[in-house]
């Protein structure tokens, strides 16, 4: 049977809310898009598919996010750089109890300040979103991307 | 011999670096020969790569692609990763496995030790064509290097007559990577960062302890680091290989520090989930931070519970490609797992810390042009290269450009 259109729609609603925060330098508003206890990695799909553990971020809390974001607008040095996400085939893979597993497809140009623009990353997000609450919350959401390389650096997440 | 290299080194000596080293096309070529091919230990892969008789692991020397094998009686092995034939790649992936290693471009084979095995239609086809009588397979093995375990670290050397490893880095330096793998280890991961400079201003950037606290401001805040902390710098006798070290929270009221009123100290910068900063010490020895240099290009790294090795190779006179390897123990419980993976939160392409590492490179290699007369200042600490107590200092760096000068002859 289908998955039913307005979950769909909400699962889309919910990426295409997620990249407009990262992409247009609301950070602060990304955390806020997961659950308190969540999980969060990027992990290239070499590492994923060997089981290796470690990838480039890790966090198992909001908190965590929330330290990815005061780091960067506080503590780290960086070009000034934004992202444009193209979020596309999402797919819900399971959906009950009022949680949804999906993928979707993501491509990320980089922005540098000096015009530089550049294919940064291209990958799939694995998630799981709860629906349970008043808004859908990411309880998981695992960033695979395609490279192995990363150029220069990885600031702002994906 | 090689003719001498047209690079006028400033008179000032070892504090002084000239900015071609950084640009120059003719440099990078001689640093191949001369330095990565020449009489050093270059970091190759662990040995838990290659637990396996059969397996091998793709690897680089400087830039020329090498494989390491363990052979069918277990012996380690490595040669250039390239068919005798007509030089194609052989091994294209990072791992495999396999009796032998064959091209794909027209199914030549080797054995383990980089044996030639095997000529297809070495006696053509149908009685036409076929290798000449005179070919003889065994004078195109592929080129072998000389090949040494230490502390499960891979090293391999194009040069004959290089002293066993140990020997090579110094006591000091031995005794600090047997403190880091002290035992049976396991890749927890691999990153690949494409940095935007010269492979030099990377090196420097790990054997420079002065910056890691004024670049750095995460480390700052959270006192993993300051050079107000004890600790010091180990450089060994050659100059080419330093450890950089400090402790915990051993650190006095420093005027100095205070005064400097750093950029990278923030006190109102708290973090809400601190649960990456809980380290254990498990070398038992307070040291939260050791950052080990092997010359050329090999890192071991000890940033609390963060273990990994880092290989330097060059991509070009611009480019350079860090390829990190993140460990951790075989009978790491999970507790000490989900340590290492928050605190890799701190290293690698996207790390707090590493991170500032890989934008600040390309500073310096972005301002190059105009500089072809000029040099940069390394004279922090004094002139000399010595261990010493204080982190203050660029001995290290001088280290490495007294080791870099003897091979490269300028």
């Amino acid at each position: 049977m289908p998955p039913d259109i307005a979950t769909q729609l909400a699962l889309e609603r919910l990426l295409a809310r997620y990249v407009a925060s990262l992409d247009e330098d609301r950070l602060e508003e990304w955390p806020g898009y997961f659950t308190e206890d969540c999980r969060y990695q990027i992990i290239s799909a070499e590492n994923y598919e060997q089981n290796l553990p470690i990838g480039v971020f890790f966090a198992d809390s909001r908190g965590m996010l929330s330290d990815r974001v005061s780091a960067l607008r506080q503590a780290n040095i960086y070009e000034a750089q934004r992202y444009r996400h193209l979020v596309s085939s999402t797919l819900i893979l399971d959906a009950s109890d009022g949680i949804v597993t999906a993928r979707s497809n993501y491509l990320v140009v980089r922005i540098m300040h000096d015009g530089a623009t550049a294919l940064f990353s291209s990958g799939r997000y694995l998630d799981r979103v709860s629906f349970r609450g008043p808004d859908p919350l990411f309880l998981e959401k695992l960033v695979i991307f395609d490279s192995r390389r990363i150029d220069t650096l990885l600031a702002i997440p994906l | 011999m090689r003719n001498a290299l047209d690079l006028a080194w400033p008179r000032e000596g070892l504090i002084r670096v000239p900015y071609p080293v950084y640009s120059r096309a003719d440099v990078y070529a001689e640093e191949r020969a001369r330095i990565f091919m020449g009489p050093v230990w270059n970091f190759l892969c662990l040995e838990a790569e290659l637990p396996n008789p059969g397996d091998w692991r793709a690897s680089f020397v400087g830039d020329v692609p090498v494989v390491v094998t363990r052979d069918l009686d277990g012996k380690l092995n490595a040669f250039e990763n390239r068919c005798a034939h007509r030089g194609a790649l052989l091994c294209l992936k990072r791992n495999g496995h396999g009796r032998e290693i064959s091209c794909v471009y027209h199914n030549w084979t080797y054995d383990l030790r980089g044996a030639l095995t095997g000529v297809t239609f070495e006696r053509g086809v149908n009685r036409k064509g076929g290798m000449p009588a005179d070919f003889k397979r065994a004078e195109h093995d592929l080129r072998r290097l000389r090949v040494e375990s230490f502390a499960g670290l891979v090293f391999g050397s194009f040069a004959a007559g290089m002293p066993p490893v140990e020997q090579y880095l110094g006591a000091e330096i031995a005794a600090r990577v047997r403190r880091v793998l002290r035992k049976r280890v396991k890749v927890l991961g691999y990153s690949s960062q494409i940095l935007p400079n010269n492979w030099k201003v990377y090196v420097e950037n790990n054997k420079d302890s002065y910056h890691a606290s004024l670049l750095h401001a995460f480390f700052t805040t959270f006192r993993m680091n300051r050079l107000s902390q004890q600790g010091g710098i180990i450089v060994d006798g050659s100059g080419g290989h330093h450890v950089s070290y400090s402790l915990r929270a051993t650190d006095r009221a420093s005027a100095d520090y205070d005064a400097a009123a750093l950029r990278a100290k923030r006190e109102d910068y708290r973090l809400a989930d601190p649960s990456m900063l809980d380290g254990v010490d498990e070398f038992g020895d307070g040291i939260t931070l050791q950052i080990l240099t092997v010359f050329p290009s090999c890192v071991v790294q000890q940033i609390q519970n963060s273990l990994a090795l880092r290989q330097i190779v060059p991509r070009g006179t611009g480019e350079t490609e860090l390829l990190w390897t993140y460990i951790g123990y075989d009978d790491d419980d999970a507790a000490m797992l989900m340590r290492r993976q928050k605190q890799s939160n701190l290293v690698g392409p996207g790390g707090y810390i590493s991170m500032e590492d890989g934008a600040v490179g390309g500073f310096i290699q972005r301002a190059l042009p105009g500089a072809e007369e000029d040099a940069s200042i390394v004279q922090m600490g004094g002139g000399d290269v010595a261990s010493t107590d204080t982190r203050a200092t660029e001995t290290a760096v001088r280290g490495f450009w007294q080791v870099y000068r003897r091979l490269m002859g300028v």
